[in-house]
């Protein structure tokens, strides 16, 4: 019989032998393998030849804009958009989040309502909106509601231009999604770690800022890194309101050039580069909020560990 | 000895079933005082209660003669200001079954926490303190641990650590060795044990009986949300003569 021992391997002279307890334990084989890595490395290498010898992708065109002045301001266009609408999602949905949980059933109403009209709606629609809120309120003014005196008033359309529209609509549609992620994120908090706190003498404030966020970050991470590929991609939708972001550059050249398919592969690239920045930025918070969950001899699997390692 | 901890007349029901049904106590300082009894009884309510984790319906309970979470009025008792209850709570203990230590810190972060929260030291007078605490529970050398990488016996000893930190007047127990497998329940018992020694007051919600003859001072056999007897251990352990609690303590083997 075959059994997993404790004690030391023993020398190589009585291994091998059908029934003793030291013949090593192997993995079962796995024939099938050698076929399916066959199968895909060929279906990669077509993929290659036709990406190569299909002189109609033009990549000397792609080559020729990749680094040009307007695919560059678009870039810096949608990072902005994309950096400053996340920031404004995340701060949002955090508020909102807390609002939904409060005790005050109103305040829990209205973050509810919020979530639901701006999940609710199209983040297109809301884009036009905002776009095009001039018809709506033709002026904007600070002041006293219900008729109380104003002190600043301007017009609607001189403060809200389409980089401001694009940051309303974005950000406003983020905060909605992002309230659900950290709501969810707090929820997955142990509800003695509150009690821990309050028994401590924190208040409501100090709890949720010191303890339970802190923790909450584990589950909101991971989400959050989706939401903001998401975001870099969603910010296309900017082009509505011509606005220049890194699709609408490229959709500006060739709309003069015709070479529709290159500028399109150029636009594409980019959005991977950044994604594939933004991915190891992600993996990099994830480790920074495992602090103490992670045991310290426990290495994460990287890509590049993941080669290294021979175990595939 | 001067009172600690009184409860009058303390009340309270979750939805329509009451878990505490009029609990009148009274604790001196120094004293160490076991609650046993079947589960279910409010044993555990009436902890969260006097540092009021838990809302109490009627009566009152009182901490070093202060209200604790509510303010006398003409009247009525309102309930304080979150801030007022917290700077009440950091003189009442509290140590939990599941420790509920802050698995993102480390050990001696979670024992400085409560100090800076509550502004009674500062950083490095609390990182002081802490280091002095922790090793009165015999951990000064996992300082820099996180709570993930401790036994059950040393996280509870952090905990205990953690809920000195503050200078509690008054320790409350819950059950605080029933999650720890068997071996490691005589090192927490120990620091208690010491803890009892020095003088702290202690309310103690426990199935360790062995503890609550040794060290308590009085035995406070909790059933149906009442108190259904109060006596020292010699004599609730020894000549009981309920009926009702001979037959719980012939349930627990010690």
């Amino acid at each position: 019989m075959f059994g997993i021992r404790g004690d030391a391997p023993e020398p190589p002279s009585q291994r091998a032998v059908a029934g003793n307890p030291g013949t090593p334990i192997l993995s079962p084989r796995h024939p099938g393998r050698a076929v399916s890595t066959a199968a895909a490395l060929l279906a990669v290498a077509v993929l290659g030849d036709v990406l190569v010898t299909n002189a109609n992708f033009r990549w000397d065109i792609v080559g020729h804009y990749f680094f040009s002045a307007t695919i560059m301001s678009g870039i810096g266009m949608t990072l902005a958009l994309t950096g400053i609408c996340m920031a404004i999602g995340s701060v949002l949905g955090t508020v909102l989040a807390i609002m939904r949980r409060s005790a005050n059933r109103v305040v829990s109403l209205i973050a509810g309502g919020y979530i639901w009209f701006f999940r609710g709606t199209p983040v297109l629609v809301q884009l036009v909106f905002w776009y095009n809120l001039a018809a709506l309120f033709p002026r904007v003014s600070i002041g006293l509601p219900f008729g109380g005196p104003t002190f600043l008033h301007a017009s609607t359309n001189a403060l809200i231009r389409p980089f401001t529209a694009a940051v309303l609509g974005l950000g406003l549609n983020e905060g909605a999604y992002m309230a659900e992620i950290v709501r969810g994120g707090i929820q997955s908090v142990d509800a003695g770690q509150a009690d821990a706190g309050r028994a401590l003498g924190m208040t409501h404030l100090q709890i949720m800022r010191r303890v339970v966020l802190p923790q909450a970050m584990r589950a909101i991470i991971p989400p959050t890194g989706n939401e903001t590929i998401g975001m870099l991609k969603m910010t296309s939708l900017v082009s509505v309101i011509s606005l220049a972001d890194l699709l609408y550059s490229a959709q500006l050249i060739y709309s003069v050039n015709f070479q529709t398919i290159p500028l399109l592969i150029t636009a594409s690239l980019w959005y991977l580069i950044i994604t594939t920045v933004l991915t190891i930025g992600q993996s990099r918070v994830e480790r920074h909020f495992s602090r103490g969950f992670v045991r310290a001899r426990e290495q994460r699997q990287t890509p590049l560990r993941w080669l290294r390692s021979g175990e595939h | 000895m001067a009172e600690m901890v009184r409860a009058e007349a303390v009340r309270k029901s979750f939805g329509r079933s009451p878990v505490l049904n009029g609990i009148d106590l009274r604790v001196d300082g120094g004293e160490v005082v076991c609650l046993i009894g079947p589960s279910g009884s409010g044993k555990s309510t009436f902890l969260r209660c006097i540092n009021h984790l838990e809302r109490i319906d009627s009566g009152r309970i009182y901490v070093d003669g202060e209200l604790v979470g509510y303010r006398q009025d003409a009247t009525a008792l309102r309930e304080m200001g979150e801030r007022e209850i917290a700077r009440r709570r950091a003189h009442i203990g509290m140590v939990f079954q599941q420790f509920n230590l802050f698995p993102h810190m480390t050990v001696i972060e979670n024992v400085m926490e409560a100090q800076i929260a509550t502004r009674t030291a500062n950083k490095r007078d609390a990182e002081t303190i802490a280091h002095d605490l922790l090793g009165k529970v015999g951990l000064s050398q996992r300082c820099q641990a996180y709570p993930g990488q401790l036994s059950g016996g040393q996280s509870q000893r952090v905990a205990i650590a953690r809920a000195l930190a503050t200078r509690p007047k008054v320790m409350l127990f819950d059950e605080a060795t029933s999650a720890l497998d068997p071996e490691l329940v005589g090192e927490v018992l120990g620091v208690m044990r010491a803890l009892a020694e020095e003088g702290m007051t202690m309310i103690v919600v426990t199935h360790e009986m062995g503890f609550a003859r040794e060290v308590g001072d009085r035995i406070l056999f909790f059933d149906k949300g009442c108190i259904a007897q109060d006596a020292p251990p010699e004599r609730f352990f020894g000549a009981q003569e309920d009926p009702r609690i001979r037959a719980f303590l012939g349930h627990i083997a010690y």
